[in-house]
């Protein structure tokens, strides 16, 4: 049977299939799957469900719900601002606004460490499916990234309604915005699959991964413009991955008023594919455990 | 493969590393502490090399599965018996690529739904509705799908009235009825069932039961673990029974069926264990009233004044009786220091043919409390047939078997 009838019967159960044509599955030790990529296309619909679960879940017994998704980062830019623009005195990017500078980082930044800590933690959050049902694992951390999406639209219009009240607009760049969006979503997956299939073994990362989500705000650009790092140290700097997401959303959101840093940029793009790699290495190589170690 | 055959088992081996406590448990601080000390050492060595955490002192090699080998054709409803432990729930496991396996290899042709819990990934704070749409998915359907079969399964779990309640406001009745309705509309080509009938009331896993026997009218293959032998019986043509991890037989479910019967009463005696009571002798007596009786040995109980219970159950899981020996009204059993053994004689009159189990209790009249309990697995109870009959009836006619009067009269 080819991938595309698989799929076809996937999608309706009930069309009979002829004997002999089908697809025969093999399960042995070790062998990995050859029609992997093809399964997970077959699976989008569960992606879909899971992902809108976990939205639908995510303010519940709350009293202010989703009032929470604008608290958070208004309270942590008005933070920022008083301690590194207002006390620290450092300088913003251009003529931009402190606060709307900020902002511009934060919400790359809450990107990707709500996606690294929701999809670090989700298999062992979802067990209870894991050991019970098939489907391929990959569905669950990128599943959960979506809710971090749904913030991180909310957080957006917060930027956006800042913008006009302090009379400070974005120009053409702005439209590159979806393109960085997707890199801070791959920037954050590789690292998160790594640690998804390390928390399911190890369950030592569900106190390691707040930690180094913690440390990653104050050493990443967040809280400053990233021309405040000297020249000669921006490279190295830019080994962190979300250095060059947050320089990306600066430059797109500031109206070129961020200088992008080009070498540190491609370097960031290339730790980034590095560890989706290595992320989704990890997590192949492991998937088919998870069920033994619950 | 040939081409009628859609699952192949060929030398099937499912191995878990397990870790044991080990028997000297530290008596000094000094030793608790160099435990702990080792055990730390031997978690980062194993981290370092990328292995699992087992938690114990001592670790073992424990193979769940070890050589199974069959093979199922299409259309087949096969029922898959075994004792608890005997590898069954790993099997359906590895079949439903829930796990990978370690040795051999299995050959699957068609789509596998697997059904091992009821209402996996139901969440308390969504609606019934939305939960009809999550645990679809999560079973396999497409949105069309359960759209398409929503009213349906409404309809099979009777709580169209709280569709839109979250599901944590259910009783557990409705839980289970709900969750049950979305498995039951699945239709895929092989469908792999764990013990879930064993959930719900009688009149819904009678529903549950029919259900599932249009399901294997239509021709799909259908995997099916149960204790419940009337149900494997009344369903399955084809059975395996599993035994330590392998295949014992398999076959006809007749067939099947009665080995495992010669493999529970050659055990029965052996098992059970608490505290120190156990079963010295037992034999089922079908002298007469059928009895079974008991020799149990090391009761351990201060002198006092106590109850002794049975209690007796189908395999099933329907309670079929209790008997009591300073219960009741009267005003207990005295037992002293050194009386160790008790002989018990339970009388099982009017009992079908099944597989059944014993709980024996020992409570303290004055707490109230069990201060010794002790099961009795599986015991086969396989009366004679009456006077005048070839066979004895068996539990899927029920589990007594009065003859109820009934009087003729004839008139002009």
């Amino acid at each position: 049977m080819t991938q595309k009838e698989t799929m076809t019967s996937s999608l309706d159960q009930s069309a009979p299939t002829t004997p002999g044509q089908e697809r025969v599955l093999v399960l042995e030790a070790g062998r990995t799957e050859r029609n992997y990529w093809s399964d997970l296309w077959a699976y989008r619909e569960l992606f879909a469900i899971l992902a809108w679960r976990d939205i639908a879940v995510q303010y519940k017994q709350t009293v202010i719900g989703v009032a929470w998704a604008v608290i958070r980062p208004l309270l942590t830019m008005v933070i920022f601002t008083v301690v590194f623009g207002t006390l620290a005195k450092l300088p913003t990017e251009g003529t931009a606004p402190y606060p709307v500078m900020v902002m511009a980082g934060m919400l790359p930044w809450f990107l990707f460490s709500t996606i690294l800590s929701q999809a670090a933690n989700s298999l062992v959050s979802n067990s209870n499916l894991i050991g019970k049902v098939y489907f391929p694992r990959l569905i669950v951390p990128t599943a959960s990234s979506i809710v971090a999406l749904v913030d991180f639209l909310v957080t957006f219009v917060l930027l956006l309604g800042l913008m006009v009240v302090l009379g400070f607009y974005p120009s053409w760049q702005i439209l590159f915005l979806p393109f960085f969006v997707i890199l801070a979503v791959l920037a954050a997956l590789g690292p998160a699959l790594i640690l998804a299939s390390l928390n399911v073994r190890y369950r030592d990362f569900r106190f390691i991964v707040p930690f180094i989500v913690q440390f990653g705000m104050y050493v990443s650009p967040v809280g400053f413009a990233s021309s405040v790092v000297p020249e000669n140290l921006r490279l190295i700097y830019s080994i962190n991955p979300a250095v060059g997401v947050i320089d990306g959303f600066r430059w797109c959101l500031l109206g070129g008023q961020a200088n992008l840093y080009w070498p540190g940029f491609a370097l960031s793009l290339v730790v980034v594919a590095f560890f989706l790699w290595l992320g989704i290495r990890t997590f192949r190589a492991t998937e088919k455990t998870f069920a033994d170690l619950f | 493969m040939s081409s009628d055959t859609v699952i192949r088992a060929e030398g099937l081996g499912k191995k878990y590393i397990i870790g044991h406590q080990s028997a000297d448990r530290p008596n000094t601080f000094r030793d608790a502490i160099s435990q702990n000390v080792r055990n730390f050492l031997r978690g980062a060595g194993e981290m370092a090399r990328g292995k699992a955490i087992v938690a114990g002192d001592e670790l073992e090699e424990f193979w769940a599965l070890k050589d199974v080998n069959f093979e199922i054709k299409r259309g087949e409803v096969v029922g898959i018996i075994g004792r608890n432990g005997a590898g069954k729930s790993t099997l359906l496991k590895v079949l439903s690529r829930i796990t990978e396996p370690s040795d051999g290899r299995v050959e699957i042709k068609g789509r596998v739904a697997s059904l091992l819990e009821v209402g996996t990934g139901f969440h308390p704070e969504l609606s019934g509705r939305e939960n009809i749409f999550l645990n679809g998915a999560i079973l396999g359907m497409t949105r069309a799908e359960i759209a398409r079969k929503f009213d349906e399964i409404v309809d099979f779990s009777g709580v169209e009235k709280f569709l839109d309640t979250p599901v944590k406001r259910y009783s557990s009745g409705m839980y289970v009825r709900l969750a049950f309705a979305v498995a039951a509309h699945l239709e895929p080509e092989i469908l792999v069932v764990d013990e879930v009938l064993a959930v719900g009331d009688a009149e819904f896993q009678k529903k549950c039961l029919g259900k599932m026997q249009d399901v294997a009218g239509q021709g799909r293959t259908v995997l099916f673990v149960s204790h419940n032998m009337g149900a494997i019986k009344s369903l399955c043509k084809a059975g395996i029974l599993m035994k330590h991890g392998a295949v014992a037989h398999t076959g006809e479910i007749q067939g099947v069926l009665d080995a495992y019967s010669k493999q529970l009463a050659r055990s029965s005696t052996t098992t059970g264990n608490m505290d120190n009571l156990h079963v010295e002798r037992l034999v089922v007596d079908f002298n007469g009233v059928p009895k079974i009786q008991i020799d149990l040995g090391g009761l351990t109980v201060p002198a006092g004044t106590y109850e002794v219970r049975a209690f007796l159950t189908a395999v099933s899981g329907t309670a079929v009786g209790i008997g009591s020996v300073g219960g009741f009204g009267s005003k207990g059993l005295e037992i002293s220091q050194n009386q160790r053994n008790v002989g018990l004689v339970l009388e099982m009159p009017n009992l079908a043919h099944d597989i059944y189990l014993v709980t024996i209790e020992v409570l303290d009249v004055q707490t109230h409390k069990v201060v010794s309990r002790l099961n009795l697995d599986e015991i086969d109870f396989a009366p004679p047939p009456l006077a005048g009959e070839n066979h004895a009836l068996d539990a899927s006619w029920g589990l007594g078997f009065n003859r109820l009067p009934l009087s003729l009269e004839l008139r002009d």
